[in-house]
């Protein structure tokens, strides 16, 4: 069936088969593959993005939820080839390994510092724990949270 | 931050130690840049395996064993052929050439035929429309089965019928044992074995089976070149021995399959064995199509090998003074299903068993075993994971039988250089054990947080199940060591080739070209550093990562990339420079292109009846790291916390010291896993936790701070001093973490995972 969404600010329609999950969608219909499949049940956060505003895996809403909906995804929070500050400051801090959770994290990130934009570190510790990262043991991920929101260390 | 009662959170000291060798010439290294993969990763833009296409592209899927161990009687592929979208469906019988392939012994059967050995084993292929489409056609392929036996409980295989006909890895130079369902044993005699001391402690010792767990599932996408050759673009550790291993199955010549790397989701190991590199390539050369495969979490869990499982008896004599005697060991390994890197994996837990201690006397003895248990190989830290656990936890149990202090009873054994191996290979290069030591015992702990406190900083976190009362707090410490690169004589070396030519605008640029697989460690850095700081340019570009152009690299793997790439670029570019100087120090619109193989010192084999060396050295080096720990368990319902970790680390020389900072957090998270949470449970060869919903892996709330020290020590023989470090803090933590909850809980914790009925009812 045919959805319509906004997806990065853009109109988007897309021919989707009812069993498909917005990631699916998003990776394979419309060339949008930036947020990631890690496990396909919600349990690692890779493929974060913001649906109307609200941080949801991607994996676990149909494509055909999200018609009519707004998704900003990783690839839609720079402006042109300016970087967001979040994903500078995963840059700086050296929080970027091997990347494939990169994505969902930055999201999340982007969403915590607009819900709370200085959090302590329980607050950083509980926002990003449904995100796993296999590669930094967090603690540069922990680093470039506190960078973002302009924290002093 | 918070309310001030959160333990440091980003403290972190990087000390220089002056070399133990100031004759050594280092050289000068340009600074490290950012990640040069940064951007592209940060915005969503880097091409992971699993997010590439072409035109026209299939979708393949695997049908795998839902036996552990079975007769194939026959197969029928008449329904799935019959499915809309499909292209081709394909068994062992579509293998044009050799059926089996394996990355030391050619003993796994590119689609199964006759048995299949584990649970999860390729039986046959589809390529499909879609990805849907594929996975239902392959839910109609129909096989029977006669169920068979599993050998499921390791120690128990030798004695149990063989599950391969034939014996793979007899002949290859080890120690000829006759048991059945051996892959490789390794007695090492060091001394006399039987010497006593005046104490003497022992343990048996066990380790569950540890999953890489990388994010980036198995993927990848293979072309056909239309001339009967394939393009294969996979998230691969070693882009060259995938291509040895793929050809000869294809029927091919090595030139027409050519490997390309694409992004890389993590490895630790995991992606050094062929996943669906041949399978791919089956279906596009069979259909002219290209076609990718992106396996899903729960057959990445059958899709890669894991981290041995391990049972170790061990028992450790000491003087009065707490020097120690001998160390016996007997370790057995379930290797699985297929050999994969076991007989290495076999001989790194019998030569490291003792830790970094000068012992004088030894008997170690190592096996691995076939079972129908998932495959096993290589993770890392790779044997010496499995050996620190129970060594370490000896040498805390000997510290109590002698009322020592477990460091300082560590310090008086520490291994030094010109020291003495229970191989026979004598120290000869760096090894600042007792430095290591008194590194990480220097930071101070944090001081017991007050209560009441927010339940997130308690055992149990936000499940609020304490509100403090029955916690208790410990104290542990470990120290570890392993290998870095390739050992026992094996030809381990690194190619690179450098292309000087002027751009538009009449400037040098230096193309690098290194097959080195940038796994996210970041060695495609080091490769851009070490040229910039050869070539005196910052106009360096790297080529692709890829067998078309350049010979191998070896494998991101062994804590070698850095060490063997730096010597590799340093070489070509040092060749690159002199033919530039020679011309007169201008291309005059000419190019150079070099091209130069970079080898480590020599290593030899180790005596097959002897476990001693047979030249001068069985281990080219060594690194050694020690990690201070702080838990808290609440007693009453057996749950832990994780307060703060200390690492000490020989790194060598850090060429980018957030880099080995983030190596080092990275694997002691990996080594918590282990001890605290992460073990593939099987029953009778089944795994029945094959997703992130039942195979934990440590998230942001249970990693504590790590508060790292570099300790730099140049490695001699190494490039610029440069030592490997992914390695060592996961050899390390696991160890460190269950001393911690052994001095919490007084129990002996002799196994990991620790669960929560292990510390339950004090």
């Amino acid at each position: 069936m045919r959805i319509a969404l906004v997806v990065n600010r853009e109109p988007h329609e897309a021919d989707v088969w009812e069993g498909e999950s917005l990631l699916f969608a998003l990776r394979e219909r419309l060339g949008l593959p930036g947020s990631k499949n890690a496990c396909e049940q919600g349990e690692c956060g890779s493929c974060s993005v913001l649906l109307d505003g609200r941080l949801v895996c991607a994996c676990l809403v149909l494509a055909v939820q999200a018609d009519g909906h707004e998704v900003i995804t990783v690839e839609g929070l720079g402006d042109g080839d300016q970087l967001h500050r979040v994903q500078e400051a995963f840059l700086e801090a050296g929080a970027v390994q091997c990347g494939f959770c990169t994505p969902g994290l930055v999201v999340a990130t982007v969403d915590l510092l607009e819900r709370v934009p200085q959090p302590s570190d329980d607050e950083i510790r509980e926002a990003l724990a449904g995100n796993l990262c296999r590669c930094t043991g967090y603690a540069k991920i922990f680093d470039a949270v506190r960078l973002a929101a302009g924290i002093q260390p | 931050m918070g309310d001030g009662t959160v333990p440091r959170m980003h403290q972190r000291r990087a000390t220089t130690t002056a070399p133990a060798r100031p004759e050594l010439e280092l050289g000068r290294v340009v600074p490290a840049e950012r990640r040069l993969d940064g951007v592209p990763k940060v915005t969503g833009q880097f091409a992971y395996a699993s997010d590439l296409s072409a035109a026209g592209m299939l979708w393949g899927h695997t049908l795998r064993s839902p036996h552990a161990h079975a007769r194939i009687r026959a197969l029928d592929l008449s329904q799935a052929l019959a499915q809309p979208g499909v292209h081709a469906v394909l068994t062992h019988e579509d293998v044009p050439g050799q059926k089996r392939y394996g990355l030391e012994f050619a003993d796994q059967p590119v689609l199964a035929f006759d048995r299949v050995r584990y649970y999860g084993e390729p039986v046959a292929l589809v390529a499909a429309e879609h990805p849907e489409q594929a996975r239902r056609a392959a839910a109609r392929i129909r096989v029977e089965y006669e169920p068979l036996e599993p050998v499921a409980d390791a120690p128990r295989a030798t004695e149990l019928p063989p599950i391969h006909d034939h014996r793979w890895t007899h002949g290859h130079g080890y120690l000829d044992d006759p048991r059945p369902n051996v892959v490789r044993s390794l007695v090492i005699r060091h001394g006399d074995p039987d010497a006593g001391g005046d104490v003497s402690v022992a343990g048996v010792y066990e380790l569950g089976m540890q999953d890489q767990a990388f994010l980036g599932p198995e993927s990848g996408l293979a072309v056909p070149d239309g001339d009967g050759g394939v393009d294969i673009y996979v998230a691969t550790q070693w882009l060259h021995v995938d291509r040895d291993q793929v050809a000869p199955c294809l029927g091919l010549r090595p030139e027409q399959v050519r490997l390309h790397l694409a992004g890389v989701g993590g490895s630790f190991g995991g992606r050094e064995d062929l996943s669906m590199q041949i399978h791919a390539a089956l279906l596009a050369l069979r259909t002219n199509r290209p076609v990718k495969m992106v396996y899903s979490r729960e057959e990445s869990f059958v899709g890669h090998v894991h981290r041995h499982p391990a049972r170790i008896e061990a028992e450790h004599r000491a003087d009065r003074d707490g020097r120690l005697v001998c160390v016996r060991m007997r370790i057995v390994l379930d290797g699985g299903a297929y050999a994969s890197s076991s007989a290495a994996v076999t001989s790194n837990a019998a030569c490291f068993a003792c830790g970094p201690y000068a012992v004088a006397n030894a008997l170690i003895e190592a096996t691995s075993v076939y079972t129908n248990n998932p495959p096993c190989g290589a993770m890392r830290g790779f044997g010496a994971v499995q050996t620190c656990f129970a060594a370490e936890a000896q040498m805390d149990k000997l510290a109590a039988a002698l009322a020592v202090d477990p460091i300082e009873l560590r310090l008086r054994n520490a291994l030094a250089p010109g020291d003495t191996l229970p191989t026979g290979q004598r120290v000869s290069g760096s090894l600042p054990v007792a430095e290591v030591i008194r590194r990480c015992a220097e930071l101070p702990l944090p001081e017991p947080e007050e209560l009441p406190r927010d339940a997130i900083r308690l055992p149990g976190g936000a499940g609020n199940t304490t509100r403090g009362e029955g916690v208790r707090r410990g104290v542990g410490f470990a120290l570890g060591f392993k290998n870095l690169c390739f050992s026992e004589g094996f030809d381990d070396y690194c190619a690179a080739r450098v292309r000087l030519f002027e751009n538009a605008g009449g400037e040098l640029v230096a193309e690098v070209h290194c097959a080195a697989a940038e796994v996210g460690q970041g060695v495609t850095n080091v490769i851009a550093q070490v040229a910039r700081t050869e070539l005196g340019t910052e106009n360096v570009v790297l080529a692709p990562h890829t067998t078309a152009t350049v010979d191998s690299a070896g494998s991101s793997s062994a804590s070698r990339m850095t060490w063997m790439a730096a010597g590799a670029i340093r070489l070509a570019c040092r060749a690159a420079r002199e033919e530039l100087e020679r011309r007169g120090g201008a291309l005059a619109g000419g190019e150079i292109g070099v091209e130069r193989v970079y080898r480590h010192p020599r290593t030899w084999p180790l005596d097959p009846d002897t476990g001693q060396i047979t030249g001068e050295r069985a281990h080219v080096a060594f690194a050694c790291a020690a990690m201070r720990v702080v838990v808290e368990v609440d007693a009453e319902l057996g749950l832990t916390r994780v307060v703060w970790i200390g690492a000490a680390q020989d790194v060598g020389r850090a060429l980018n010291p957030q880099a080995v900072e983030g190596q080092i957090e990275g694997g002691t998270a990996q080594g918590l896993g282990l001890a605290l949470m992460e073990e593939i449970s099987t029953r009778g060869g089944l795994i029945d936790n094959a997703s992130f919903t039942d195979y934990l892996i440590p998230t942001a709330l249970d990693v504590p701070p790590v508060e790292s020290v570099l300790v730099e020590d140049p490695e001699p023989d190494a490039p610029y001093g440069v030592k490997g470090v992914g390695e060592p803090p996961t050899v390390v933590s696991t160890a460190a973490i269950a001393s911690a909850l052994r001095d919490a809980t007084g129990r002996e914790l002799a196994r990991v995972p620790v669960r929560p009925d292990d510390v339950v009812g004090l």
